[in-house]
């Protein structure tokens, strides 16, 4: 296994967050979370990422509990693209990618060119190369997010957790981004994606979040529901499926409310 | 793209061309003054201490480029390589543009401790003054990051806490002062608040050079786990960075070597604001060639201007800090501006 999750909760100021999560992600796999605003999605990554300690329960990487290991370790193996991550600084967008090779170097170890190599085909990879001496803050949100997924591939990770990666990209670079990271070699994929269209394409496993718990898991085809799609967001849809085992989803729109005419009696 | 060999030669190059500046920033330091001494007497009177060269010297003029001029100069370097550090490492840990260790309070929480020691005593001679001001330097960043932290989140919430501790200790300083010491110390003792350089020795150099130099180290150590703070603190430690160890440690040796200068020479503000801009500028954001640009920049402008401060006013000495924030202030509104456009 490469992480394993073991009834892990997480709770802040009484409210419990993530509540007693346990899923085992199988080498490989790309592993979706899903699941509506405020479901846990961000905190229950910081927590199998090793950003966070759980309160309860433990996680696993690689069959070594997670709180055993210095952080370098982990960021070897496990590379994370966050929801928000920005910056103020005049770096350019190359030197934001080169921030990946960090766990890698120690604090004597010289930059290579083994490094600069890595860079550059994580730069190819996302289709940034021309833009790498680009400041970061003229860059659009769509370009900083591709960085941010080079600087992880940079990274050379065994693991990329992703959080919303498709947040800010147009359509064409949203299928693309998903299908890059479908088709890195021997490389575990985590993402929280809002798009279940995207789930049902590119996940081998989906996990669905509801008030902090893991309500369902399984692959897309069997847990996408209608059902489930309106119990835990709240809309009704239609799902057909194809031939070939492909998911289309078709939401209808929301019923208008219609404030209740209420007659007040006057006096 | 450069190859490591071309940033190597470019790198040496540019050391060269630092230490070039340096030399001739402390060779102006000990030349000009009341009495301008003519450069190639300063370099005699080097070769003499420093080789025993022999040359027949006025030992007037000697005696006053070495006990006088020179170590001045020194620690005037020392005491600007160490604001302009600590200045990149708080704005770089803190993710915030303005911070340095005048605005956030620390070196007021310096003065605070310094003259505790020195005026009320406190820690019954067991105390030295650079202890007392690291105490105080510490007590007002924690100060201060509690308050930040209460007033809530937001980029200025850390500028406004220092600037209420700022004011808080300078009151402390000023009361301890006033209630105990007469009337002639008061005098000095304000006087040395401001930034002062006049009474610096070579005994002074003993302690604020090791302490800029292993400064330097230490950050230059984790100039990487710096650099990992672009992004902010969760990106960093999803890159493997120690974030509450670097803290710790990196806020410490910034809170130490402002402690040590401010016991030495004064609080004096605005260095470690400015120069990490002007050191980013020309070398940009990298922070293995920032660190030390920084340091090399505070190092020339604070000779400089202690050079100004003797030389603006004749027969007078100006506060040093007075120098600092005559230049710094413009710079700190073209930052605050330059934010702005940015943000
Ligand atoms: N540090 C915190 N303090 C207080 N509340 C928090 C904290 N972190 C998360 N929460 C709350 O926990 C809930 C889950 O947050 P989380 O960011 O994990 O949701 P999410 O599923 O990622 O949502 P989104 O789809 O909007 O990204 C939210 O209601 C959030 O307000
Ligand atoms: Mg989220």
């Amino acid at each position: 296994m490469t992480i394993s999750a073991r009834n892990i909760s997480w709770s802040i100021g009484g409210q419990t967050i993530v509540n007693d999560v346990s899923f085992d992600i199988v080498p490989g796999e790309f592993f979706g979370i899903i699941g509506p605003n405020g479901s846990g999605k961000t905190t229950l990554i910081s927590l199998i990422s090793g950003l966070r300690k759980p309160r309860n329960g433990h996680v696993n990487l690689f069959g070594e509990p997670m709180a055993s290991l210095a952080k370098r370790q982990i960021s070897q193996r496990i590379a994370l693209v966050e929801q928000h991550a920005e910056t103020t600084e005049r770096i350019t967008a190359r030197q934001a990618v080169e921030l990946g090779r960090t766990p890698h170097l120690g604090a004597l170890t010289p930059w290579s060119q083994a490094d600069d190599a890595i860079v550059d085909a994580a730069l190819r990879e996302v289709k940034m190369s021309t833009f790498a001496h680009r400041l970061w803050y003229t860059l659009s949100g769509g370009e900083r997010q591709r960085l941010h997924i080079a600087r992880a591939l940079a990274q050379q990770p065994e693991i990329l957790i992703l959080d919303e990666p498709t947040n800010h990209l147009d359509v064409g670079h949203q299928l693309g981004l998903l299908e890059l990271v479908r088709q890195q070699r021997d490389l575990t994929v985590i993402a929280a994606l809002h798009d279940l269209s995207h789930a049902a394409m590119f996940c081998d496993r989906v996990a669905i979040m509801h008030g902090g718990r893991l309500v369902v898991l399984g692959p897309p085809a069997e847990v996408l529901t209608t059902k489930v799609i309106t119990d835990v967001f709240g809309v009704s849809a239609e799902i057909e499926r194809g031939d070939d085992g492909e998911l289309q989803i078709r939401y209808r729109r929301p019923k208008p409310h219609r404030p209740q005419l209420q007659l007040v009696q006057s006096v | 793209m450069t190859t490591a060999t071309a940033s190597w030669t470019k790198r040496s190059g540019a050391v060269f061309a630092a230490l070039v500046m340096l030399i001739i920033a402390l060779w102006l330091g000990a030349a000009i003054g009341e009495t301008a001494i003519p450069m190639d007497i300063v370099a005699k009177t080097v070769a003499n201490r420093l080789w025993s060269a022999g040359y027949p010297l006025e030992p007037l003029d000697e005696g006053i480029i070495w006990n006088y001029r020179l170590s001045r100069a020194v620690v005037a370097a020392c005491c600007g390589a160490a604001l302009g550090l600590s200045g990149v490492v708080l704005q770089s840990l803190l993710r915030n543009a303005l911070a340095d260790p005048y605005i956030l309070g620390i070196s007021a929480g310096a003065s605070t401790g310094a003259v505790s020691v020195a005026i009320l005593g406190v820690g019954g001679g067991l105390l030295t003054l650079p202890i007392g001001a690291f105490a105080g330097a510490l007590l007002a960043f924690g100060l201060v990051s509690l308050l930040a932290v209460r007033a809530g989140s937001g980029t200025n919430a850390i500028i406004l806490a220092g600037v209420a501790g700022s004011q808080l200790f300078n009151a402390l300083t000023s009361f301890i002062v006033t209630k105990a010491a007469n009337a002639e110390q008061a005098r000095g003792i304000m006087f040395w608040l401001l930034g002062n350089l006049s009474g610096v020795r070579w005994e002074d150099v003993g302690q604020s050079f090791p302490v800029a130099l292993a400064g330097l180290l230490v950050c230059l150590w984790h100039a990487r786990a710096l650099d990992a703070f672009t992004f902010g603190t969760e990106s960093a430690a999803s890159l493997g960075i120690p974030v509450r160890r670097v803290y710790v440690v990196l806020i410490g040796v910034s809170a130490l070597m402002t402690a040590v200068m401010v016991g030495i020479v004064g609080s004096i503000g605005f260095v470690g604001l400015v120069i990490p801009h002007a050191a980013r500028m020309l070398v940009g954001v990298r922070h293995g060639v920032l660190l030390p640009a920084s340091a090399m920049t505070g190092a020339v402008f604070m000779i400089v201007a202690d050079i100004v401060s003797r030389i603006i006013l004749p027969g007078q000495v100006l506060p040093i800090g007075v120098i600092t924030a005559l230049v710094g202030a413009p710079a700190f509104a073209m930052i605050l501006t330059q934010k702005k456009a940015r943000a």
